[in-house]
C-alpha cells in the first residue's frame, strides 16, 4: 500500500481520436510521460461533465494499451461503454477535447519471470486491458490463448491488432451471434487441463470472475482477476468500493477494489460475501 | 502587490498554520492523500471516526451520486481504536502532520472508553467527537439528534480525557433546533463545533425498484449540502459567537471556503471535493488566500463570520 499510487498523476489530456467500435468507443488519449509507469491492469479515474458539471466523481475506466512512438509520444487506449451519464459525456467528445485524468492507479497484473502457459478470459469490454497484457506476456516468452464473451456479438472487444499478440482466441456469445453459443466458462475446466494453464488472468462482470474461480479451485491454476466495484474517489479514501477477502488466518477484511486492487487474486475474494457483510471473527 | 495573508487559526487552544483540513471519513488515515501533496501543508488531518472495535461497515453498494452531490453508506469501517493509535497517528505524526483524531461510540460508554485510550496518545492536536455519523442501525443512537444525549457523551469525553486536549463535537444539520443543540455541547465542555456532518438521504433505484444502498439510507454530501452548511454555521455563530466552528458541507473552492467563513467558520474542512480532486484542499487554501488579500483582510480571523457585521449606515 506505501508504494500504490506513487506514480499517480493528476494531468490535462487531449483526446487524440475517438471511434466506435462496435457498442463501444476506442479513445485515445496524448498524455505524454504517464505511460511510462502505467501496467497492464491499472486504471485512469477522469473528471467528466465539463466545468460545472453536477457530476462531482471521476469515472474509473481500465486501461486498455498504452504506447510510447515518436509521432504522438505517449498515448493511452481506453475502450469505453456509454452506460451512464459519465461514460455517455466521455464517449460524446471529439478529437481535441482536453480532460483530466489521474493515472495510472490501483494494482497491476503479475507478470512472471519465467514463460508460462496464460490464459487470458475477457467478458464483454472487459477484454480490453488484456490485450496489452498479451504484448507484455508474448514478449516474456509465454504462451497467451484468450477466451472472449459476451451477450451478443456486438458487445465482443477483439481489435485486429490485438489479435496478433495472442496465440489463440476463441470468442463465446450467450445468443450465438458471434463464435460459439454459450459463455467464457463453458468448457473451461478442459481448456485449462489441455493446455497446461498455469495462471488466468481475466476481467470482466463480478459474476463471471466469481465462476472463474470455482472452476479453478479445483486446479493449481492461479487466477488473477481485475474486479469491477462502483467507487466514488479510485485512491482509497472514500472507502465505498469494498470487497470482502480472506486473510491466511482466516478472518475477512473489507479491502478497498481501487487501491488493493483492481486486480486480486481471484482465489481469496470471499464472493459469497460480496454485497454482505462478513462477521467479525 | 497584495499584503500576505495571516492564515493561521485556532479551535480551542489548539494552533494551525492554515484552517484547511481533512474532513473526517474522507481521508482515511492520510496515508492515500499523501501521495498526492505533503500533508504538512495543510492545517490538519482529521482522520476516519475510529472506533474501539474493528469494523467492517454497512454493506456494498455503499455509494450514489446524486446531482452535485453523492450519498455514502460507509457504517465507520475501521481498524479500532488499538490499531489506529499504533500504526496511524505514530506515520502521521512522522510526516510532521497536524491530527485531529475522530472518535465515534455506540455508547456513551463507548465515547468515555475511547476517549481513556487517547488520553496516553501524544502528539494529536484535537479530539473530533463524531456524534452525528447518519450511518448507523438506529437512527435513535445518532445523538446529535437528541440534546441530552449529546451533551452527556461530551461530558464524560472531557471528564475522561481531562487536561487540555481541545474537544471538538461534530453535529448533524439533521435537527429542528441547531443553536440549542450546540450550546449543550459547549455547557458540556466542547471547546469547538465541526458544523456540518452529511445530511440523510435516500435513492431508489427505478430498475429493482428498492433502495440503491446496501444500508438503504445514506450520507448526503457534496456541493448540493453548501447552503445548509453556510446556515447552520450562520445560525450557530450568531448564538455562540465565541465558538470556533470547523466548517464543512460541500467546499470545492476558495469562494465556498470563503463563504463558510464569512458565516462564522475558523477552519475548514474539504471533504468529497477529495475524491474528485486530491488536490483539492491545498488549491482550496490558495485560492482562499488570494480571496482574503483582495478583499483586504491582513488575517484570516478578521473574515471569520464577517457576514454578521451590523448594516453599515450609508
Amino acid at each position: 500500500m506505501a508504494t500504490i499510487n506513487k506514480n499517480a498523476v493528476r494531468q490535462i489530456v487531449t483526446v487524440l481520436s475517438n471511434k466506435r467500435v462496435g457498442a463501444y468507443h476506442q479513445i485515445l488519449l496524448s498524455v505524454g510521460d504517464i505511460v511510462k509507469s502505467c501496467r497492464p491492469g491499472n486504471f485512469v479515474a477522469i473528471s467528466v461533465g465539463g466545468a460545472g458539471s453536477r457530476m462531482i466523481l471521476r469515472r474509473a475506466f481500465a486501461i486498455s494499451r498504452t504506447s510510447d512512438n515518436s509521432q504522438y509520444g505517449g498515448t493511452m487506449e481506453l475502450i469505453v461503454a456509454p452506460h451512464g451519464s459519465g461514460s455517455s459525456w466521455l464517449c460524446a467528445q471529439p478529437e481535441g477535447t482536453e480532460i483530466d485524468i489521474l493515472a495510472p492507479l490501483g494494482t497491476a497484473f503479475g507478470i512472471p519471470t519465467q514463460p508460462i502457459n496464460a490464459l487470458l478470459i475477457g467478458g464483454g469490454y472487459g477484454s480490453a486491458p488484456l490485450f496489452g497484457l498479451a504484448d507484455v506476456l508474448k514478449s516474456r516468452g509465454c504462451k497467451v490463448d484468450m477466451l472472449l464473451g459476451a451477450s451478443v456479438g456486438s458487445k465482443i472487444y477483439a481489435p485486429m491488432e490485438g489479435k496478433r499478440s495472442v496465440n489463440s482466441l476463441k470468442i463465446y456469445t450467450e445468443d450465438g451471434s458471434m463464435g460459439e453459443t454459450g459463455r467464457v466458462t463453458e468448457s473451461l475446466l478442459d481448456i485449462v487441463k489441455d493446455r497446461n494453464i498455469d495462471v488466468i488472468y481475466s476481467c470482466g462482470p463480478m459474476a463471471m470472475l466469481r465462476a472463474i474461480t470455482e472452476i479453478v479451485s479445483v486446479t493449481e491454476v492461479i487466477h488473477q482477476c481485475a474486479v469491477e466495484e462502483s467507487m466514488a474517489c479510485g485512491i482509497g479514501i472514500c472507502m465505498t468500493c469494498v470487497l470482502p477477502i480472506e486473510k491466511e488466518d482466516g478472518t475477512t477484511y473489507m479491502a478497498r477494489s481501487c487501491i488493493d486492487g483492481p486486480v486480486m487474486d481471484g482465489a481469496v475474494v470471499r464472493w459469497d460475501l460480496v454485497g454482505k457483510v462478513p462477521d467479525l471473527l | 502587490m497584495t499584503m500576505p495573508v495571516d492564515m493561521s487559526t485556532t479551535l480551542g487552544n489548539a494552533w494551525f498554520p492554515n484552517p484547511l483540513f481533512t474532513a473526517s471519513g474522507c481521508a482515511s488515515s492520510g496515508r492515500e492523500l499523501a501521495q498526492f501533496f505533503p500533508l504538512k501543508e495543510i492545517g490538519a488531518v482529521v482522520t476516519k471516526s475510529v472506533m474501539s472495535k474493528p469494523r467492517h461497515g454497512r454493506p456494498t453498494p455503499r455509494m450514489a451520486e446524486t446531482p452535485s452531490g453523492m450519498l455514502n453508506s460507509i457504517g465507520l469501517q475501521g481498524p479500532g481504536i488499538d490499531a489506529f493509535l499504533a500504526h496511524d497517528v505514530p506515520w502521521l505524526l512522522e510526516q510532521k502532520s497536524r491530527v485531529i483524531v475522530s472518535i465515534a461510540g455506540e455508547t456513551i460508554e463507548e465515547y468515555a472508553t475511547l476517549a481513556r485510550k487517547l488520553r496516553s496518545a501524544s502528539g494529536i492536536s484535537a479530539v473530533e467527537v463524531n456524534i452525528s455519523c447518519p450511518n448507523v442501525e438506529n437512527r435513535g443512537l445518532v445523538f446529535a439528534c437528541d440534546p441530552d444525549a449529546s451533551r452527556r457523551v461530551i461530558d464524560g469525553v472531557r471528564k475522561t480525557i481531562g487536561g487540555d486536549l481541545p474537544i471538538i463535537a461534530k453535529l448533524s444539520p439533521d435537527v429542528t433546533d441547531l443553536p440549542a443543540i450546540a450550546k449543550g455541547v459547549v455547557d458540556a465542555g466542547a471547546d469547538a463545533l465541526a458544523l456540518i456532518n452529511t445530511v440523510l438521504g435516500m435513492v431508489i433505484n427505478v430498475d429493482t425498484m428498492r433502495p440503491h444502498l446496501g444500508g438503504k439510507t445514506g450520507g448526503l454530501s457534496g456541493p448540493a449540502i453548501k447552503p445548509i452548511a453556510v446556515r447552520a454555521i450562520y445560525q450557530v455563530h450568531a448564538a455562540l459567537p465565541k465558538v470556533p466552528i470547523l466548517g464543512m458541507g460541500g467546499v470545492a473552492s476558495g469562494k465556498d471556503a470563503l463563504e463558510l467563513i464569512l458565516a462564522g467558520a475558523s477552519g475548514i474542512s474539504v471533504g468529497t471535493a477529495s475524491f474528485g480532486n486530491p488536490h483539492a484542499i491545498i488549491e482550496v487554501r490558495d485560492q482562499l488566500q488570494q480571496l482574503l488579500a483582495a478583499r483586504g483582510f491582513t488575517t484570516l480571523s478578521q473574515a471569520v463570520g464577517y457576514a454578521h457585521r451590523s448594516e453599515e449606515v450609508m
